[in-house]
């Protein structure tokens, strides 16, 4: 059973084939079981879940049910979740108990969904390994002497393992896609104000978006319908229809054109990544599509650009950890400028404390022009880049990561290497455009995933491009050694 | 050296919102302590700011009043500094890009002239909270009731040039905002409350002098006394070959002196950006429109209408109209009074202001109403009593006895109109004159009109003041006639 999708779960539970209590147990069983090794969830909410799975079972008896109620799903650790401790993967918040539910938790409790646990990440969502968490690395389950990815790396671990059938996660620069990646499954960066970022512990508010982390496309969809959508709470979030993402999984993807932007494919590129990515590209030719080369020039200063603003905006959104309210305080403090260094000195971790010293740097007077303003330039003009190729094609297509699941410590010391790692996913968050990885192969046993880049709001068509090409291959079926 | 002061206002103003800024919590003062504040006003991690849309419409009213440009995109910028009362570690405002820029204010010269002064902009931002000192040992307790309170900063030009012309601008925006009933105005509360940055040049030189910033000033009186005594501190240094450290400088009222809060050096690197949780303002012609459409008569148009309307002196008029709610007595009591523009005028700058002043009370809590007093001069109009019967009956109605009518009546103070009765205190006062009289008569015409005093005022100590003194002056005339 653990083996299922949540398509395959909701026809179980529909059809009686198990209760949620049942399911629920399974999973919780699989997570006590394999969570000493993997260390992907912070906390496993043992009795929050079978209260929840007690009560889907009475809303499923009582015919209320929708498709994901009862099904058990993974939420990442910076999801603020109403009476259990929600720590962002921070000594900051360790002991932080969020009084309220974020938007994205209130709407899977309302569809009646068991939230089993919260799941491993980078502190406060700065890292592409995982290492950066108080709470300790998480491993990836195909080679547990490397890393999951991040910052969602817990979630991306976790279903990849089978220990929840899906999750959430949440990306600023790739930490979605790339863990999907690394993970073998499959993980969806929706458009910039699609999913509501309310109660979604902020890191940099202008790229941050929620999304699904799944087994497959069709999982994401039907995420995707409980999770997506406006909320007044939000001011960035879109008042932009919702689609139905599970209509138009099954279309035809018959002259579909897809772009292949020749910067990503250029050096930098491992080449057994880009023969998997090129084979899996030929997959959808097979299916229809049209291919054809396209430009994307300002794709290497998306890195640059990105390490401005992002740690800009955290260290003002990081401002509001400073021990008078919530979170981690020093002892006994002699004055409150003493409160404030060793509380947050102690609380926070070598990479966050390096972004908020970036951040603060580039925004102090007489710097922010050189930095802040022109990295807002730059992320103009990537834009620009991506709404000129998208009049030409239909999505975009090219590999997520640089590489498969690097070692554990490889690169904890290199930040500017483990910043470089980012070059395909973060222009996509620069211009707010939705995106998908889906598994497209295996390079030495570690999987490797595809990345398709479509026009905003076109989340629908995305899902339906996987979909097809997971219809068509196996690699998102396979499940690593040890986990079947 | 002959000196010339520069100053310039900052002047906060808190909207008259319900709720907050950018949260849907209470704005009401004085509850308990951290009562209302939401998981928004305590910056809770993951928690977002939504604008309240009132606070756009109030600010865009001020604008237009004050005939600003409005831009047609705002934004909202984030303010980066630590203290235990801001919660978020950083305050919402506007740096570039305000909802209101450059407009204009006619102030009234203690001379007659008037004066224009610039406002260089206006801008949103959200209240801090308070930190409490005492009651809490050596540690500090925070308030954040007042956290994400909306404020519109209202930024003059340095166009002022003494503490008496700071404080007819600071009067003429509370006059403004308190029309456009967009601020409550309260300064006990902290409702309107400035900051000065004050100034000294040679006069005739061209540049600007070093500027001493003045905090949180909470009434029209603490403005001029500090500003003076500031002045005062700057050119003993400026004369003393010193020279003016750029600081910020704390007013305390019971000592009657400034003192160095802060100086430049100690200044915080705001680290102004754009703030990513808010989309920025766009200001459609129509809402312009609208609102222009909507504002209510202001101090200046109004004081111009009663000069034409009700023939005041432009004296009166300024007074009656630097309140909008004195105006509004005026009319009412101008209408209930049947027109009467002139007496009700000097029924309200006389004796109502005197015994508001007295009894420390706004014309709101005036315990005699616009219509009593316009009923009251209705009574003096149509001879019922006479003006010096109405101070008695003011003073009744002060004091809660009723209103014009019923105490005339139950105080017997209709004046007497009865020629016939009149002319017995007449008779009877002659005769028992018999010097006055010859006195009288024997004087010069020219002369006579001063002793007729005397009768009159037998006459009116016999009747207890309720002989129509018209009647008894005419016919003390015709009788005293040898």
């Amino acid at each position: 059973m653990h083996q299922s999708t949540l398509a395959q779960l909701s026809t179980a539970l529909e059809s009686n084939q198990i209760s949620s209590e049942e399911l629920t147990t399974l999973y919780l069983d699989r997570c006590k079981q394999f969570n000493g090794s993997l260390n992907c969830f912070i906390t496993i909410n043992e009795e929050l879940a079978l209260d929840q799975a007690k009560s889907a079972d009475q809303q499923r008896a009582a015919g209320n049910a929708s498709p994901l109620t009862g099904i058990p799903i993974a939420q990442k650790d910076i999801f603020c979740t109403n009476g259990i401790k929600t720590s962002c993967g921070s000594k900051m918040l360790d002991n932080f108990i969020a009084p309220y539910d974020a938007t994205v938790i209130e709407k899977m409790n309302a569809a009646g969904i068991v939230n089993i646990g919260k799941t491993n990440m980078d502190e406060f969502a700065m890292g592409s390994s995982n290492e950066t968490s108080f709470y300790g690395a998480v491993k990836n389950p195909w080679d547990q002497d490397t890393v999951p990815g991040g910052s969602s790396g817990g979630s991306a671990s976790a279903v990849a393992a089978r220990l929840s059938p899906a999750a959430t996660g949440t990306d600023t620069g790739g930490s979605i896609r790339q863990p999907a990646s690394l993970c073998g499954i499959t993980g969806l960066k929706p458009t910039y104000g699609r999913v509501s970022r309310y109660g979604m512990i902020a890191f940099a508010s202008s790229l941050d978006q929620g999304g699904p982390m799944t087994q497959t496309a069709e999982d994401a969809a039907l995420m995707m319908n409980v999770i997506a959508g406006f909320d007044e709470r939000d001011s960035t979030s879109a008042e932009h229809p919702v689609d139905d993402y599970t209509a138009r999984l099954n279309d035809s993807i018959e002259g579909l054109k897809i772009g292949l932007p020749k910067e990503y494919f250029g050096e930098g590129l491992d080449s057994n990544i880009a023969k998997i990515v090129e084979a899996g590209i030929k997959e959808l030719e097979k299916l229809g599509a049209t291919c054809k080369e396209i430009e994307l020039p300002n794709t290497e200063l998306s890195i640059p650009a990105y390490y401005v603003v992002a740690p800009a905006e955290c260290s003002s959104n990081l401002s509001r950890f400073d021990s008078v309210r919530f979170g981690h305080r020093c002892e006994n403090p002699k004055d409150l400028s003493d409160l404030y260094c060793r509380s947050r000195g102690e609380g926070f971790g070598k990479e966050v404390k390096r972004r908020i010293m970036i951040g603060a740097y580039v925004l102090s007077a007489g710097y922010y022009d050189a930095y802040y303003l022109k990295a807002q330039k730059i992320r103009h003009l990537i834009r620009d880049d991506f709404q000129n190729a998208l009049k030409d094609v239909d999505v975009i297509a090219g590999p997520t990561a640089t590489g498969t699941a690097f070692k554990l410590n490889e690169m904890i010391d290199d930040p500017v290497s483990m910043y470089l790692s980012d070059l395909y996913t973060v222009s996509v968050n620069l211009a707010g455009l939705p995106a998908i990885s889906v598994p497209a192969g295996f390079v030495n046993n570690l999987p490797v995933g595809l990345q398709l880049i479509g026009n905003y709001f076109e989340e629908s068509r995305l899902l339906n491009i996987a979909h097809r090409f997971q219809q068509a291959t196996d690699h998102h079926k396979a499940i690593p050694e040890g986990f079947e | 050296m002959e000196w010339e002061t520069v100053i310039g206002l900052e002047i906060h103003a808190q909207l008259a919102t319900k709720s907050k800024i950018f949260s849907g919590a209470a704005t009401a003062y004085g509850a308990e302590p951290n009562t209302q504040a939401c998981a928004v006003d305590l910056g809770l991690p993951g928690v977002l700011p939504v604008l309240n849309e009132q606070v756009v419409l109030m600010a865009l009213k001020f604008g237009l009043a004050i005939d600003a440009e409005i831009p047609e995109r705002s934004i909202f910028a984030r303010k980066n500094y630590f203290y235990p009362d801001l919660p978020k570690g950083y305050q919402i405002s506007q740096f570039e890009l305000p909802i209101v820029s450059r407009g204009n204010l006619d102030i009234q010269l203690e001379d007659g002239t008037t004066k224009t002064v610039g406002v260089t902009r206006a801008h949103l931002e959200e209240d801090a909270g308070k930190s409490m000192h005492e009651g809490f040992g050596d540690q500090t307790g925070i308030d954040l009731n007042r956290a994400g309170t909306p404020l519109l900063e209202i930024v003059s030009e340095p166009d002022m040039r003494s503490a008496k012309e700071a404080v007819a601008y600071m009067k003429k925006v509370h006059s403004i905002v308190r029309y456009l009933e967009i601020c409550d105005g309260n300064m006990q509360e902290g409702s309107f409350r400035c900051d000065a940055n004050v100034s000294m040049r040679p006069r005739g030189q061209e540049e600007f002098g070093t500027r001493t910033e003045l905090k949180n000033i909470n009434s029209f009186r603490f403005v001029e006394q500090a500003i003076n005594i500031e002045i005062e501190r700057q050119i003993d240094i400026l004369e003393d070959g010193g020279k003016i450290i750029q600081e910020t400088r704390l007013y305390d009222p019971n000592k009657n002196e400034t003192r160095s809060m802060r100086s430049k050096e100690e200044a915080n690197d705001y680290r102004y950006f754009p703030d990513p949780d808010l989309l920025p303002v766009q200001i459609e012609a129509d809402l312009i429109k609208k609102i222009r459409s909507e504002l209510p008569e202001l101090p200046n148009a109004k004081k111009k209408r009663f000069i034409d309307q009700f023939k005041l002196s432009d004296y009166d008029s300024g007074v009656l109209t630097a309140q909008k709610e004195m105006a509004d007595y005026f009319e009412t009591c101008v209408k209930t009074a049947k027109g009467e523009a002139k007496l009700s005028a000097n029924w309200i700058a006389g004796d109502l202001s005197a015994s508001l002043n007295k009894d420390n009370k706004d014309i709101t809590e005036s315990p005699v109403s616009a219509e009593m007093l316009g009923g009251m001069i209705r009574r003096i109009k149509d001879d019922t009593i006479s003006g010096k019967i109405a101070k008695q009956v003011f003073e009744a109605m002060w004091n809660g006895e009723g209103d014009a009518d019923s105490i005339i009546e139950s105080k017997g103070l209709k004046q007497v109109t009865d020629t016939g009765a009149i002319e017995k205190l007449v008779d009877v006062v002659i005769a028992n004159s018999p010097d006055q009289v010859a006195q009288y008569q024997s004087a010069p015409e020219d002369k006579q009109g001063k002793l007729i005093g005397y009768f009159i005022g037998q006459i009116m100590k016999q009747s207890q003041g309720k002989a129509n003194p018209k009647q008894v002056n005419e016919l003390l005339k015709e009788k005293l006639k040898a």
